[in-house]
Order: C-alpha cells, then structure tokens, then sequence
C-alpha cells in the first residue's frame, strides 16, 4: 500500500531521513516508535504531502506520491497531481486541527461535499453515522470549541474517515490530551482498527497502544529505522541495544 | 446665538449626504481593493507581489492630500475629463486607505496558524477552498477591529474633501457659515466635531457588530485586547506590534 | 517660463520649479519635527496622568482625546484658526498648524504609551514599590525606561504619518509643498509637475524613513 523507496529528507543541514526504504501493506497498522526528533512525524508529514523529499521516492496503493510521471520521466509532483492521490489518505493531528469557524457538522462535512462532490444529504447521513461511531451523535452542531480536547480529537477522528480514506495517518494522537481523556481516544482507534480495513500509519508513546494495536513496530533513531518488528518480539525481546534504552526509558517514566 | 442655531443647522445637515456618500463610497472601495491587494502580497510569484507592493507603498508613501490633488487636477489632462469633485474624492479615500487596508488583510491571513492550513491539506481542499471556506473566515475575526479604525481614519479624511469644492460638513462651516456666522464660530465647531462623533460612533458601532457576528462564527467572543492593540498600533505599523 | 508648452510633462519646468518645492519641502520638515515634539511630550504626560486616574481630570482628558482621535485634524486646524483669535490669541499659521498636529497626533501616541507602560511586567511596579522608591523616580527610573524603547517604532510611525498631513495646512495659507506646488501652478496653469515632483519628494523621504521604522520594529521584536 505504501512504499518508501531510498528517501531523504532534510531541513537545512539536519538530515531527518536518510535512504529510507519501507513497504507497509494493505490493511496493516504500523506504529513508528523512538526518541523524539528521529524523524517519526516527518513519515507522516512526507505522506500527507505536506513536505516534499528531497531525494528517493514514495509511493502509494501502486501511484507515486512524492513524484509524478511526466513523459517517460519522474518529476517532483505539482499540487494537482498531489491533491489527488491525496484524497486516499487521512490524517489526525496531535492538535486536532478542527476549524474554528465551521460547527462540527461543517468539519465533517466541508471536504465530503467539496471534494468528493457528495450531496449534502449524503454527507450529513455519513457525518451523524460516524458521530454516532465515536460517540458524540449528539454534538453535530456544537462548535468545536464548546467541545474537550477529547471530544474534539474524536470529531477530528470522524472527519479524517468521513473521507473514506484507504490509508490514516495518526500523529500523535493523544498526546495534547488529559491523561484521564487518553484512554477513552484510544478505545475507539481500536475499534477502528477492528472493524475497518483501512491501513494505519500511527506514530505515538503509547506503548500499550502500540503492542497491542500495531501488526509490526518500526523502531526509529537518527533518521533511520533500527528494528522493524512485530510488537511481541519489539517489546519483550528487541534485538537492538538502542531498542531495549528507549523503551525501558518511555516504560518507566 | 441660539437664534442662529435653527439657521446654521440645515447648513451643516446640507453637507451630510456628500459626507456619508464619500464616507460609504471611500469604504466599499477600500474593502474591493484590500483584500484582493492583501492577498496578492501573499502570491508565491514574485513579479505579483513587487507590483502589488508598489502600487501599497505608493499610496502610503505619499500625502493623501498629493492624491488627492493630483487626481483632481494633474489626471483630467492625461484621461481629458474632468472627474466630479465628489467621485474624485471617493477614488483618493478608496486608493489610499485600500493600500493600508491590504497590510491588514496580509498580516490577518498570516496570523491564522499553520495547522489550518494542514489540516485542510489533509482534507484534500483545494488551495482556493483551503483561503475561502477556513483561512479567510479566520483572519476575517483578525482584521475587523484594524479595519475599524482604518474606516474612522477614512471618515475623518473626508474632511479634506473641502478642499476640492466638495460641499461636505467642513466645507460648509468654513465656507458659508464661518463668513456669515462670525460670532457663533464656537458653535459652528461644536456642530462640526458633533457630526463626526455620531458618523464614527454609528460607523464603530457597525463594526462591534461584524465583529461579535464574525467572532462567534469561530467560536470566539470580539477580543477586547485585538481592538486596544489595533488603537495603539498606529498608521502604517505593518505587523502587528508584538507585546505592545 | 514654460507656460505655453502643451506637452505632458515638460523637464525645463519641472527642474525650474524644484528649488521652490524643495524650499517648501524645509518648511514642512520643520512643522513635522516640531509638531512630532509637542506630540511625543503631550502625549506621555496625558498617558502618565491618565494612569493615575485622577477622578474628573481624568474623564474630561478620556473625551478631549476622543474627540480630538475621532474628528478630522483639518476641522481641528480650522478651529484653532478661527476660534483662539476670538480670545484674542492671534498665532501665525505656521504656530496654529504645529500645535494642531502636535495636539491631534499627541491623543495617538498617548494611546501608544499607555500601551508601553502597561507592557511593563507588573513585579517591576511590585519591586520598585518594595524599594520604596518615590513616585516620580518609579516612573522616570524603573517605568519610563522600560517603555519608551519600545514605543519608539510606533512613535517613528506616527512621524512619518504626520508628515504625510502637513498639506493640510495649505488651507490655513502655510507654504508647505503642496501648497507651492498650486502656487507655481497657478503662474503657469500647469499642475501636472507640481504635484507630481510633490508626490515625489513624499515619497523619497517617507519611504525610507518607514523601512527604517521597520527595522527598529523587527530589532525590538526580537529583543
């Protein structure tokens, strides 16, 4: 579904990523573990085209992503090419990044409507059934900021599937929350995982959440992935040295 | 004195109409010609924003008065007509306070935060979707209470609409009340400041109003420390002062 | 002179008129540095007094600067004009016109100051007090040098506004550069180069000194 080939990503001088190659396969849920600043978010970011590479290639459901074919050559992708593949995927950000000026209900259904070209109708009866699938069915016209931070993690979660995305990106999803509101967002991404066979790219220091979530744990440090493994055998008997200093120093904070 | 008030009255009121004409006129321009300019210097082509920043810096570089003036005067001989006093003067309010105005416009879009625009990349939007349905109802909230103030500036300008003949309420009083009314020039002056008080209240008051209707569609209530900051920024402050 | 030429813009005419324009150009420096003087004084002692919040002095200051912030300066210039003679103070124009920008700019930049002042963390009040400090060395030792730098950018921009509004006072019958500039028109019955060589000069002078407005505004940001 998704495939790095040799990419490179720097900002300035500070190589974030360097000859990265990765596949992820339909349907999979993948977590990115490692220290902060191993260029987690960056994956994330690169797939959502909201940066550019700066050498290699990424590819999704068979299509680049960071290049388009242009004659018989590979070029840099122009903002047309991107917003179309981009349609496959969705992403929830740390922030939520709910729009401040549209209720619920415009979040949900502002891209459905506008991008996908559904009637209103549809894309209300999508945006109430996916309301009602993370719990606040009767929100729909609140405004984002009478909501929690929960609660607005949650729409900003319904958004993101109300595009039906093949691939989501979730990027830290808990981390601006309440500590007693984190459990309650993570349920429900289970529940996602479980019912749906969207492909998961999820990056976060929730280690619970990742054993038991993820299929495979790909462990970063330096711009590089260091182990890539299932989470049975990344949380009880990683190979790497670098590995085991991570987790033992994010399990016993 | 008081006798003379029921005369020196209709005087004044004759020259309302050209003041609110040239007041709404100088406004409704200003907004044509800001937000389209104020967007402009945001264009990721350079040739764009150089000539959208020389027609922004001219106008704020020179003295409105030169404008004024030389739209009245100097541009009848290049076009070969003479423009009404009146539209003349609308054109100069419009063209001057439109270059301020689209600082305001730009530093309004940019203060919206970079996660807006993420998030709705990350919802495919278009990037003319992306400015009209979540960038720019946001940096609206941001730009009303500078735009207030740049509208009360524009009121006040069109005082110097006296001095190409328009017959609005300062030309009025200085040039048929004052030479008539000599010994009520007090209160041909309290007259006067009266008018432009109530214009600018009401026009304040329309402006609150935007404010509350545009705050509350972000979920905001009108911030009362954006309207001090935008009292005390000053002309011609190109971003907001940090801290001040 | 050039008086019968027809051509748009005719050079010999507009080089013969610039030491004129440039005379003008000195006066209407000399109104904007005096009248930014009065401003930048008037206008910290009305953001001082108003700070101590002296019962009727204060509400009667709060609508003079109302007034004076919400009504056009060339009705202020006309009222001092006409109005200061009938108590018998009859001042040149040039004097009227320095005092009524300076008064009209002074209700602005004592906003700006207020603005500074409160922009002073309120533990340098808390400490200066704790120091018992007198009143008056509060201000001029602890608050004052606190504020007034970072008010200068917004204060420059003022200037430079003023400047842009000393025309104004050709209706009095001052002699700044617009007013010159209808003055040779008149003679010669062409404005076209007046008006654009006035335009100019604004433009030489204001531009630059706005761009190092800016800068200082950027350095006082960053600090």
């Amino acid at each position: 579904m998704i495939t790095f080939d040799a990419v490179e990503k720097r900002f300035g001088d500070n190589v974030v990523l360097r000859e990265l190659s990765f596949d992820v396969a339909p349907g999979e849920h993948v977590t990115l573990i490692g220290p902060s600043g191993s260029g987690k978010t960056t994956i994330l970011r690169l797939l959502m085209t909201l940066e550019k590479v700066n050498s290699g290639t990424i590819s999704v459901a068979g299509r680049y992503l960071s290049h388009m074919v242009k004659g018989d050559k590979l070029v840099p992708s122009d903002e047309k090419y991107c917003r179309e593949v981009r349609m496959r995927i969705g992403m929830v950000f740390q922030q939520f990044n709910l729009f401040p000026n549209m209720t619920v209900r415009g979040n949900l259904i502002e891209a459905p409507t506008r991008v996908l070209g559904l009637s209103k109708d549809e894309a209300n009866a999508r945006a109430q059934d996916l309301l009602d699938l993370v719990g606040l069915g009767e929100k729909i016209d609140a405004h984002p900021t009478q909501l929690s931070g929960g609660q607005q993690q949650r729409v900003a979660i319904a958004r993101a599937l109300a595009m039906r995305p093949d691939v989501l990106l979730l990027d830290e999803v808990t981390s601006a929350l309440d500590p007693e509101l984190v459990a309650g967002v993570l349920k429900l991404l289970r529940d996602i995982g479980e019912s749906t066979d969207i492909t998961i790219l999820c990056v976060t220091h929730e280690m619970g959440f990742a054993r038991d979530f993820s299929d495979r744990v790909m462990m970063f440090d330096g711009g590089r992935v260091i182990e890539d493994a299932p989470p049975e055998k990344i949380f009880s008997d990683p190979d790497h040295r670098r590995t085991q200093d991570f987790l033992q120093a994010v399990l016993n904070h | 004195m008081s006798d003379n008030l029921s005369r020196i009255v209709p005087v004044l009121l004759q020259g309302l109409p050209p003041t609110v004409i040239a007041t709404v006129g100088g406004i409704v321009l200003t907004i044509l010609l800001s937000v389209p300019a104020g967007l402009l210097l945001l264009s990721s082509r350079r040739w764009v924003r150089v000539l959208v920043r020389i027609y922004v810096e001219g106008f704020r570089g020179t003295s409105e008065v030169v404008q004024l003036f030389w739209i009245y005067f100097v541009l009848p001989v290049l076009i070969g007509f003479q423009l009404v006093p009146l539209w003349a003067g609308v054109l100069v309010l419009g063209l001057n306070h439109g270059a301020y105005g689209a600082e305001i416009v730009r530093g309004a879009v940019q203060s919206v935060p970079r996660a807006q625009y993420e998030g709705a990349i990350a919802l495919s939007l278009s990037p003319a979707q992306r400015m009209r349905r979540v960038i720019f109802p946001q940096a609206l909230v941001e730009m009303l209470p500078p735009m207030n103030n740049l509208f009360i500036q524009l009121l006040k300008s069109t005082a110097i609409l006296a001095l190409i003949t328009v017959p609005e309420v300062t030309r009025q009083a200085r040039d048929v009340l004052i030479p008539n009314y000599g010994d009520d020039t007090i209160l041909i002056f309290g007259l006067v400041f009266l008018v432009y008080l109530v214009l600018a209240a009401i026009l304040t008051a329309l402006m609150r109003l935007a404010e509350r209707i545009a705050s509350r569609r972000v979920g905001r209530r009108p911030s009362r420390a954006a309207r001090v900051a935008a009292r005390a920024a000053g002309p011609g402050v190109s971003d907001r002062m940090a801290g001040i | 002179m050039a008086a019968g030429s027809t051509s748009l813009w005719d050079w010999d005419y507009a080089f013969s008129i610039i030491p004129d324009l440039l005379k003008a150009l000195l006066t209407t420096i000399e109104i904007t540095v005096l009248g930014s003087a009065v401003a930048f004084v008037l206008g910290l002692v009305i953001a001082v007094v108003r700070r101590a919040r002296i019962p009727v002095v204060d509400q009667v200051l709060w609508a003079l600067v109302e007034v004076i912030r919400s009504t056009p300066l060339l009705v202020q210039i006309f009222f001092l004009f006409f109005v200061l003679p009938r108590f018998g103070l009859t001042l040149s124009a040039f004097v009227v016109g320095v005092t009524a920008l300076g008064v009209h700019y002074a209700t602005y930049t004592s906003e700006v100051y207020r603005a500074g002042i409160d922009a002073v963390p309120k533990g340098q009040w808390e400490a200066a007090t704790a120091l018992s400090l007198p009143r008056s060395r509060v201000w001029t030792g602890v608050i004052l040098p606190q504020a007034i730098p970072r008010v200068l950018p917004a204060l420059g921009n003022y200037a430079i506004s003023m400047f842009k509004e000393v025309p104004l006072l050709l209706a009095i019958g001052v002699v700044e550069v617009v007013n010159a500039g209808r003055e040779l028109g008149s003679e010669t019955f062409r404005f076209t180069e007046p008006y654009t060589i006035a335009g100019v000069l604004f433009l030489v002078l204001s531009y630059p000194a706005s761009m190092l407005v800016r800068r200082l505004e950027r350095r006082a940001a960053v600090r």
